[in-house]
């Protein structure tokens, strides 16, 4: 349902991209992700995440498929959002990162 | 009612009290497969049924314990994880094969991970995997059982035990089982004290608290209270010594009269060296590689085993590490790979033969083994060698791969190829082989050597390392190694088994693997030898 919402979104509303580097000790793992999915399921905005400013892209609703990210510590998470909250949404997502998942 | 002893095998160094946990009957599928629409339905539900079962347990439990179960809860609400069983499901396939085949290629994906942190993961996986496959054969969840009980059972499979968090201080006793089972292998790995050959335990009235004496072989349930005081007492000194142990585990091993034994580590799958200092051995004397071809999606790839065997040499920082080729066949059956329904399939293709037999999947870790042989000190062994045949034409394989990966310009290097010593014919006849090293599996030597099964309990006496035929094998496989002047180590069980360190070091052996938590123990043992 979320899919549906943020694809039809994403034909009206222009991407916006962002990036953050993951300073918390272990990179994305767990609880970050579970935190990081949970936060981005409040927004109806389509958000991605990549290791790579060009992508792949990862569903960031997923926490199966962010586990597969298997993002480190020190690497940059790139954003890729697009959706009516869109900005709302960015803004959420890069405070989790900068603030280290609260486990900073 | 009384307290009840019981005298079984040691199979798991170790003291242990705790609560008794009876193992539930892993009952076969209740239900026959259905038609796609049902299995589909049916693994929903135990999908369902897992997660309300995790959130439950949530409720009892705070702190770390809590963030990692709702780990998995997120993990189990996650359409993504069930997408390939769903269809498998619709191509036909019954429930619990696809859930179990999707799961393992997931668990497969995090064992495989660069970061250490990621690759400790596959265990909440499995945990999972085992959970939901537990709702499909409408058994209790077997993670259900907590990691300081005794658990008390027939038998136990290797899944369940990697369910529970042994750390916590826990034991296994059991009804049957063998001391050489896959199961008392990981017991010692882990530190979980384990008797087995118990014969029948007293189900009726079910006993609330056993110590288990791991080191005796023996069970107590429902202790008087004078009974276990003593045994706490026991405890307290065992402690206490560990702690002694521990201290001198980064230092090298010397006998009481200097020589210098060389102590490696036995690796059944790359979570056993996390959080390990390389300080505490020589290298590393056996990695196991079944554990990359467990999933049952597939073999594993060139780059997934390569990364897998560069991490293991990154860790060593220079120490020797010693991999096994895929020692599959016997007790360890690989879906896909060896043969179903042999007789006798600890005589038929296993090891090496099964290998020589594929040679499309050897190739392919021929390959990984020589690209990852640049970052370290990497030495192949190959098991289950009884002629010097299969030495040649793994030589003629290993060096036609490294040929070609040198022509394709990919960085590589030809690791020096030895053999595993565990049929009788290889030992008596070792320096009939052109091998770079031996080691000798005490395992399946002492079995074949002594015709007792390891994992048939009736017969677990004569299953026994330390017998003068055993004995006289290993020291003459240690006579032909001086004589060609090549290393001569031992990485079975009998390594770590320190009644025999004595008349191991007697035969001229110098070199021992074991598993890590062994390294202490084997250290202190050293120690003491005079001769």
């Amino acid at each position: 349902m979320h899919d549906a919402n943020a694809n039809r979104a994403a034909q009206t509303f222009a991407p916006l991209t962002a990036s953050a580097v993951l300073v918390n000790p272990v990179g994305l793992h767990a609880r970050p992700s579970v935190k990081l999915t949970q936060c981005a399921k409040g927004f109806a905005a389509k958000i991605e995440i990549a290791l790579a400013a060009d992508g792949p892209w990862t569903d960031a609703k997923s926490p199966v498929k962010v586990m597969r990210v298997k993002a480190p510590q020190g690497a940059t998470l790139h954003f890729r959002i697009s959706g009516p909250d869109g900005e709302a949404a960015l803004a959420a997502m890069l405070a989790l990162v900068h603030d280290g998942f609260g486990e900073a | 009612m009384g307290e009840i002893h019981l005298i079984g095998h040691p199979a798991s160094p170790g003291l242990a009290v705790g609560p008794v946990a009876v193992l539930t009957h892993a009952a076969p599928r209740g239900a026959a497969k259905g038609d796609p629409v049902q299995e589909a339905a049916a693994l929903k539900a135990a999908i369902e049924k897992a997660a309300a079962e995790l959130a439950e347990l949530i409720a009892t439990v705070h702190g770390e314990a809590a963030e990692i179960l709702e780990f998995q809860v997120a993990m189990l609400g996650d359409d993504a994880l069930a997408e390939g069983a769903y269809e498998a499901v619709t191509a036909g396939a019954a429930a619990d094969e696809a859930w179990r085949a999707a799961l393992d290629a997931e668990i497969a994906g995090y064992r495989a991970a660069e970061e250490e942190y990621f690759r400790a993961r596959a265990a909440d996986l499995v945990d999972i995997r085992d959970r939901v496959l537990a709702g499909l054969n409408g058994a209790d969840a077997t993670a259900r059982i907590s990691g300081d009980s005794v658990v008390m059972g027939d038998d136990i499979s290797p899944s369940t035990f990697l369910a529970v968090d042994w750390a916590r201080g826990g034991a296994i006793a059991l009804a049957a089982g063998s001391p050489s089972s896959h199961v008392a292998m990981l017991a010692r790995a882990r530190g979980a004290p384990m008797v087995v050959g118990l014969g029948p335990l007293p189900w009726n009235g079910q006993p609330s608290l056993a110590l288990v004496d791991g080191d005796a072989g023996t069970v107590i349930f429902d202790p008087k209270p004078e009974t276990r005081r003593l045994f706490e007492h026991r405890m307290a000194a065992a402690n206490a010594a560990q702690i002694a142990a521990d201290a001198s585990r980064l230092k090298p091993a010397l006998t009481a009269n200097g020589r210098r034994i060389a102590v490696l580590l036995n690796v059944a799958a790359p979570e056993d060296l996390t959080g390990l200092d390389p300080a505490i051995c020589d290298g590393i004397g056996l990695v196991r590689t079944e554990f990359l071809f467990e999933g049952s999606r597939g073999l594993p790839g060139e780059d997934a085993q390569y990364a897998v065997y560069r991490r293991m040499l990154d860790w060593a920082a220079g120490r020797p590490v010693t991999i096994r080729t895929l020692d599959a066949g016997g007790d360890k059956p690989i879906a896909g790979l060896t043969i179903d329904g042999e007789r006798n399939p600890f005589l038929g293709l296993r090891g090496i033969r099964l290998s020589l037999a594929r040679p499309e999947v050897f190739r392919v870790q021929l390959r990984a083994l020589c690209r990852a042989a640049v970052h370290g000190t990497l030495k192949v062994m190959l098991p289950m060698i009884a002629v010097p045949s299969e030495l040649e034409h793994a030589n003629v394989m290993l060096d036609a791969e490294f040929a070609a990966l040198k022509a394709e310009g990919i960085a590589c290097a030809r690791p020096p190829l030895g053999i595993m010593v565990e049929v009788p014919a290889a030992a008596l006849c070792a320096e009939n082989f052109g091998a770079a090293f031996y080691s000798i599996g005490s395992n399946d030597l002492t079995q074949y050597t002594m015709a007792a099964a390891r994992d048939i309990g009736a017969v677990a006496d004569l299953n026994d390392a330390g017998h003068p035929a055993v004995l006289a094998l290993i020291a003459r496989t240690v006579e032909a190694g001086c004589k060609r002047g090549v290393e001569v180590s031992l990485c079975g069980d009998a390594a770590a088994d320190t009644r025999l360190t004595n008349a191991l070091l007697a035969t001229g052996l110098t070199t021992l693997s074991v598993s890590p938590i062994a390294v202490a123990r084997l250290k202190a043992a050293v120690a003491a030898v005079t001769t």
